[in-house]
């Protein structure tokens, strides 16, 4: 069992290491009052629409549009959200939410893992038409969604995949930039010589993997996760080509229904979009911190 | 095969390369051996397989068979008859029945672009500057101006459509306390513009200043005491130190946000409710992105949208090819 110390080990020291470089800043001066009104002013400003979704969500279709606007929230958000829970997108936020959580979350674990197995090939394997690979892997971040958008939605259809979930699951399993993100925290975090300890002592392949780099790539993974997840939850464009009209839509395909409707009724639309940023603000509550650590972490190696 | 299970629960401890129990020279050694070679020379294809066999499923193939659909007619209602019409899709948008909408959602691309992109970045740079310094509240402060980016599209769209709205709507009760307005926000070609741009930078400042922060943070601290040591002022620290070690950085995002720019396609769409499949009523913010989906998606030409959405792949190509001779120029004046 003493080969097995180091393995759990290391990463919790690298871990620590890393999180104490973002985490701790190296600010030279003391900030005036001056930049504290410049950032709460722009806190504010990033603040306040959130909080305006809540007061337009609580209050009736006439008090959201008088003048001047409310400022406290009203007695009507748990009549709106009831209504939207089961008016909004034909069959209501309920199922709308739970088909977002079951893309988002599909997305989320296929990506981390196969992000995982090919970062870790880029970063610490040597093989044939690498350079070649990994060079494709980066020309891919610059094509655009839209380029696809036609194609993808004659296949689907021809696979019988129109408005089927799994259309919105299949095109994005795993991303350059989740490749990517692990090859660069893979790299640095994973010694050589933890790999070649583990081959040394006989362990295979798929051994090493399991029991050394995934345990490594750990607080990468809760990152490009996290990451993952909203950025799936908030896609656009391809869910509202291949399920528009879908009586089974994901909550921006339902909330693209309330807004472009026939009746502009605020009230309803603002509460559908509180419901449908809740889930998110959440986990941002929640894991808020890690998310910055990860924006800043994989930015500056980006 | 009875001794290759017992040293999994060991884990990687496990001795495999001790006398096997069957010493025969052809025995399961060899087999070992060879098993040994296939796992170091085919694993590393096996675990890059799966991205590859998405990328070629989804990308690859995509981006081929839409130039080839771009020089095809395609309904949207029977997709699989496509009829050969060559240049014909291209000639509608650079100079045929279409290319009034082709010209303005280009213009409109670049405007919406400059307006969401510039200040959003400016801004992005100054409150980074700021968070970078000891501050109250750090933390609060930092997720605070992270928490648009954990809004969607639509659900900030909406609500910001419903800020800009021409009756009650908040914006023009502000204008209205310094005896402003009312303003009809989505009518007008510029005041729809910034309001659009408006929602874009309210979701993408603070990502982009933490992004900055992250730099400032890899900033040695001595460049700064040097500077100080020289009389350089805050300002002109952040001028000649901040802004030239930040170049890769602020380079980098630029490419990132013009890439978003140019595919802008979720907030003109949301923003026009009822006229946003064509970028408002009088097609005033109409995106390329945009120009796509009513081509495709409500004019049923499929052929034609591919078209745009190849432009579009051209003139993300071309923004690279600036960048790389920007980033070129940078390397060799340091």
């Amino acid at each position: 069992m003493t080969t097995t110390a180091p393995v759990s080990d290391r990463p919790h020291r690298t871990a620590t290491r890393s999180s104490v470089r973002a985490g701790r800043a190296g600010g030279q001066h003391r900030a005036g009052p001056l930049a504290h009104i410049v950032l709460g002013l722009a806190a504010l400003a990033s603040l306040f629409p959130l909080y305006w979704t809540l007061v337009a969500a609580s209050t009736d279709s006439h008090a959201v549009v008088s003048s001047p606007p409310p400022m406290l929230p009203g007695g009507n958000l748990f009549e709106n959200l009831t209504y939207v829970w089961h008016n909004a997108g034909g069959r209501g936020m309920g199922v709308a939410l739970l088909n977002s959580t079951l893309v988002a979350g599909a997305v989320t674990v296929t990506t981390v893992t196969f992000s995982v197995l090919a970062g870790f090939a880029f970063a610490k394997l040597r093989f044939r038409g690498k350079k070649v690979m990994l060079g494709l892997v980066l020309s891919t971040l610059a094509v655009p969604a839209q380029l696809s958008v036609v194609p993808l939605f004659i296949l689907t259809k021809n696979l019988g995949l129109g408005n089927h979930l799994g259309a919105l699951i299949l095109p994005v399993l795993v991303t350059a930039f989740g490749v990517f993100f692990m090859r660069q925290f893979l790299s640095q975090a994973l010694p050589t010589e933890l790999l070649e300890a583990a081959r040394v002592d006989g362990a295979n392949s798929l051994r090493v993997i399991w029991h050394v780099v995934f345990p490594v790539a750990r607080p990468a993974m809760a990152v490009l996760g996290m990451l993952t997840f909203v950025q799936s939850w908030n896609d656009f464009l391809w869910p509202i080509i291949v399920m528009n009209g879908s009586t089974n839509p994901t909550v921006q395909v339902a909330l693209a229904g309330l807004g472009t409707g026939w009746s502009t009724d605020w009230s309803v639309i603002t509460a559908g979009a509180l419901m449908g940023t809740l889930p998110l603000l959440l986990v941002f509550a929640l894991f808020g911190r890690h998310i910055v650590g990860g924006i800043t972490q994989g930015a500056i190696k980006g | 095969m009875a001794s290759t299970t017992a040293p999994s629960r060991n884990g990687p401890a496990g001795r495999q390369d001790t006398p096997p129990p069957h010493a025969h020279p052809s025995g399961p050694s060899v087999w070992r051996s060879r098993l040994h070679r296939w796992d170091t020379k085919g694993t590393p294809y096996a675990l890059v397989a799966p991205f590859f066999l998405v990328f070629a499923a989804f990308g690859l193939f995509p981006l081929l068979y839409t130039g080839w659909l771009s020089f095809h007619r395609v309904s949207l209602y029977n997709v699989d008859r496509a009829e050969w019409v060559g240049l014909r899709n291209y000639t509608d948008l650079f100079t045929g029945q279409v290319s009034h909408y082709f010209w303005n959602a280009l213009l409109n691309t670049f405007t919406l672009g400059v307006l969401s992109t510039v200040p959003q970045l400016l801004m992005a740079l100054g409150l980074a500057h700021l968070l970078n310094y000891r501050l109250r509240a750090r933390g609060f402060l930092r997720t605070a101006l992270l928490a648009p980016y954990a809004t969607s599209v639509a659900a900030a769209t909406l609500v910001f459509a419903l800020i800009f709205s021409p009756e009650g709507g908040m914006a023009n009760w502000f204008l209205g306390l310094f005896g402003a307005g009312p303003v009809h926000w989505e009518a007008g070609r510029w005041s729809s513009q910034f309001a659009i741009s408006v929602i874009v930078t309210w979701r993408w400042t603070g990502y982009n200043a933490l992004i900055y922060l992250a730099a400032m943070q890899a900033v040695p601290r001595e460049l700064y005491e040097a500077a100080a040591l020289d009389g350089a002022s805050r300002w002109q620290q952040f001028l000649h130190v901040t802004v030239p070690a930040l170049k890769p950085t602020i380079l980098f995002t630029v490419i990132v946000s013009t890439i978003g720019a140019t595919q802008l396609f979720g907030e003109p769409y949301l923003f026009g409710g009822q006229s946003g499949h064509q970028g408002g009523t009088d097609h005033q913010y109409e995106t390329l992105g945009i120009l796509m989906y009513d081509q495709g998606f409500h004019s049923s030409m499929l052929g034609r949208a591919s078209a745009v959405a190849w432009i579009m792949f051209g003139v993300l190509l071309l923004i690279g090819l600036v960048n790389a001779l920007i980033t070129r120029r940078l390397r060799a004046s340091q």
